[in-house]
């Protein structure tokens, strides 16, 4: 008994509920005519769309400076990769690989003087980054309408201006991740094996930045600032690194959903995007300190499997689409919940 | 001595002069955009002044209402929003008993106060919990509660909740429909005694509501619980030690905040005459932010008149700059997402130089602690 209450303790309520949900949706799908391989092959596809996103989180909140609420900045760098590179007419794999590096130099670049503006503001980091999103998205918004982008797939097709607010990139590198080496498992399930391995990869890569030298200083500096500084981290440059980093994989995020939403979404469509990718790693178990990639694999999946399974499974029982508001009272409630639960585990040393 | 006297005065005053220029630069910075913007939008002096005063007595008491948690050093009080929701239950409800007038403005208010106050007082407490946090969690609070009031509003309202009018209720037979039309109680306040002061129509009933509520603000300053919150807003820790009970005392401050918020909805959607069911309150909180501190005033320091400068200034760009926009470069589109920068903008710099300053005094306080 004691193990179980431990359990739950360290476990959370919130996310023991949450996978008691997931879990009755799986059992209920049949009971509401919901294919079951459907619904898999959906939350598959959606996990493999969001989880470098999600990853995205894990670097600054493992040196402390809290949940990335400034995705949208990283959002903002790969969305000037695919822009650019659609405007050089580059396709394929080839195109796809250029679009990461050009949003891997955009993120460093806004990454670096996004880390020295939260290292001048030490104890309120999540507020100003939600804002530094808002302000650059808000930025952007101008920024579409008057960088001189050329493509005539990409700009509104009256007066010759300014970039749309969707852009296909169907002849681009629509599904060239999801298609590489990918198999029909049943008649409406096709595995999307090129997207996972390629997920699957930088997990790979961030669990191993976390085992270099410079990666367990990063997580020091998180931990225990006061101990870092004492064995001579460089605390400032640790924190611009992790926020380079988490800037990086945002941008690279958004590539990976592009090509298999097939859209690029520019003006206001990275506005809200932090919040679901906040929301998912801490139903994974991280906290707002501490988060490893278990947390975002396990987070993702959860998450998405609830985006999936409710609008099929609710629409079908109850013929209301009630997946919007569920949507919104999970994210937000998680949030709340991992921001209330800090103070107890500091009470408790 | 004197030469040095003399050179010590001058610096004095020119430091005193860039201090004043630096507290007030966003002020200065917004009268400077509008006095550019307002020639290229052509909009005349009558029109503007128009607008401006149905600004003012929209927007105002929304704005006051956040001056409360600030003084207990809450910080700006994203979760107004919440009261801005239960004001809202309130009108749909006096709609649908087709209450009219002054009289259904007042019962809005008296249906939506108890609401106020128990949404207020969960805020409170969730506040305390993430202290520290206050403001983050408040903006992320708002979301969630956004999520709850349309499960209320558009699934449980008609189907758990009676409503009568079947005007107000979706053709499926629950959830109350995207637009709620007012009209019975529209401008009921404003033009309840009204008179023109060459263009500008003055609603002296609103006026003086708000006028009140200043009043308010500055009597409450004064009150035991007034100066506790104050003291709870320069050091939380010494206001414990002095017997303060501080955890109490901040969820007071959210709940009159919350209350307030909900009777400035309430005045602001008798003004506009309909009602958003599910848009109405979504941005309340953002422009309400923005106006205050356009104003001049700070996450730690507002006082009313920043609430009254802000508004006015912030509304004029808002007013100005999509017109401006189109004439200068011939896209309405840009001045609005200029405006939606400058909004963002403005309260982003206000956070960077809150959090900066709070920085760095922990900073200097640690050094010296430590003996330099």
């Amino acid at each position: 008994m004691k193990h179980i209450q431990n359990f739950i303790i360290d476990f959370g309520w919130a996310r023991i509920i949450i996978g008691l949900f997931l879990l009755s949706l799986f059992i209920l799908a049949p009971v509401a005519d919901v294919r079951i391989d459907t619904s898999i092959s959906d939350t598959v596809a959606r996990f493999g769309m969001a989880c470098v996103l999600v990853l995205a989180m894990v670097p600054m909140i493992q040196s402390g400076c809290g949940l990335n609420f400034g995705l949208p900045l990283g959002i903002i760098a790969g969305l000037l990769g695919a822009t650019c590179t659609m405007e050089l007419e580059l396709k394929g794999l080839i195109g796809l690989s250029f679009a990461m590096l050009i949003t891997t130099v955009f993120g460093t670049i806004f990454g670096f003087f996004y880390g020295k503006l939260l290292n001048k503001v030490k104890g309120s980091e999540m507020m100003i980054a939600t804002y530094v999103g808002f302000s650059s998205v808000a930025f952007m918004c101008m920024m579409w309408l008057l960088l001189p982008f050329k493509n005539p797939k990409m700009i509104w097709g009256y007066g010759g201006s300014g970039l749309r607010t969707t852009i296909t990139v169907e002849g681009y590198w629509l599904h060239v991740l999801n298609n590489f080496l990918s198999f029909r498992v049943s008649e409406s399930f096709v595995f999307p094996t090129g997207m996972i391995l390629f997920v699957l990869f930088m997990c790979l890569l961030i669990w191993g930045f976390f085992h270099t030298k410079l990666g367990s200083a990063l997580t020091a500096v998180g931990s225990n600032p006061d101990f870092a500084k004492a064995s001579g981290v460089d605390i400032d440059k640790m924190r611009v690194i992790s926020v380079i980093l988490s800037t990086v994989l945002g941008g690279i995020g958004i590539l990976v959903y592009q090509q298999s939403f097939g859209f690029i979404q520019l003006y206001m469509g990275p506005f809200y995007m932090a919040f679901p990718a906040v929301a998912a790693i801490l139903i994974g178990g991280a906290s707002i300190n501490k988060a490893t990639i278990t947390n975002v694999i396990v987070g993702t999946f959860l998450f998405q499997g609830i985006l999936t399974m409710t609008p099929s499974v609710m629409n079908s029982l109850i013929h209301t689409d009630m997946s919007e508001v569920i949507r919104i009272i999970v994210s937000n409630g998680m949030i709340i919940y991992a921001m209330t639960r800090v103070n107890k585990a500091r009470q408790k040393k | 001595m004197t030469t040095k006297n003399l050179q010590l005065k001058k610096l004095l005053t020119l430091d005193n002069a860039a201090h004043l220029l630096m507290r007030n630069t966003v002020p200065i910075l917004f009268i400077l955009i509008s006095a550019m913007a307002i020639p290229l939008s052509e909009f005349s002096f009558s029109y503007l002044s128009q607008e401006l005063m149905t600004r003012l007595i929209r927007n105002s008491f929304l704005v006051l209402s956040l001056l409360i948690p600030i003084i207990a050093g809450m910080g700006l009080n994203f979760g107004m929003v919440l009261g801005a929701m239960a004001g809202q239950v309130g009108l749909i409800f006096v709609t649908d008993w087709n209450i009219v007038g002054m009289p259904g403005v007042f019962l809005a208010m008296i249906i939506s106060t108890p609401l106020a106050i128990l949404l207020g007082l969960i805020c409170g407490i969730i506040l305390n919990k993430a202290s520290g946090k206050e403001m983050v969690t408040g903006f992320v609070l708002a979301f969630f509660a956004q999520g709850v009031y349309q499960l209320v509003v558009l699934y449980g309202m008609g189907a758990i909740i009676p409503i009568e009018r079947l005007t107000l209720v979706l053709s499926r037979g629950y959830g109350i429909r995207n637009t709620v039309n007012l009209i019975g109680i529209r401008s009921s306040l404003d033009s309840a005694i009204s008179f023109d002061l060459g263009p500008v129509p003055i609603p002296v009933v609103t006026l003086f509501i708000i006028a009140l509520f200043c009043l308010f603000v500055v009597w409450f300053r004064k009150t035991k619980l007034g100066q506790d919150m104050k003291a709870i807003g320069q050091d939380m820790h010494v206001a414990e030690a002095a017997g303060i009970r501080v955890l109490r005392t901040r969820i007071i401050s959210i709940i009159i905040s919350t209350v307030l918020a909900c009777w400035g909805q309430i005045i602001y959607l008798q003004n506009m005459g309909t009602l958003n069911t599910y848009n109405s309150h979504e941005q309340i909180g953002m422009f309400s932010i923005a106006a205050l501190l356009v104003g001049g005033a700070t996450v730690s320091k507002a006082q009313i008149s920043h609430v009254f400068v802000g508004v006015i200034l912030f509304h004029l760009m808002f007013i100005v700059s999509p017109m401006a926009g189109k004439n200068l470069i011939g896209s309405a589109m840009l001045g609005e997402y200029f405006r939606g920068f400058v909004t963002y903008g403005v309260i982003s710099a206000a956070l960077v130089v809150h959090a900066w300053t709070r920085f760095k005094t922990n900073q200097r306080q640690r050094q010296h602690l430590r003996g330099n």
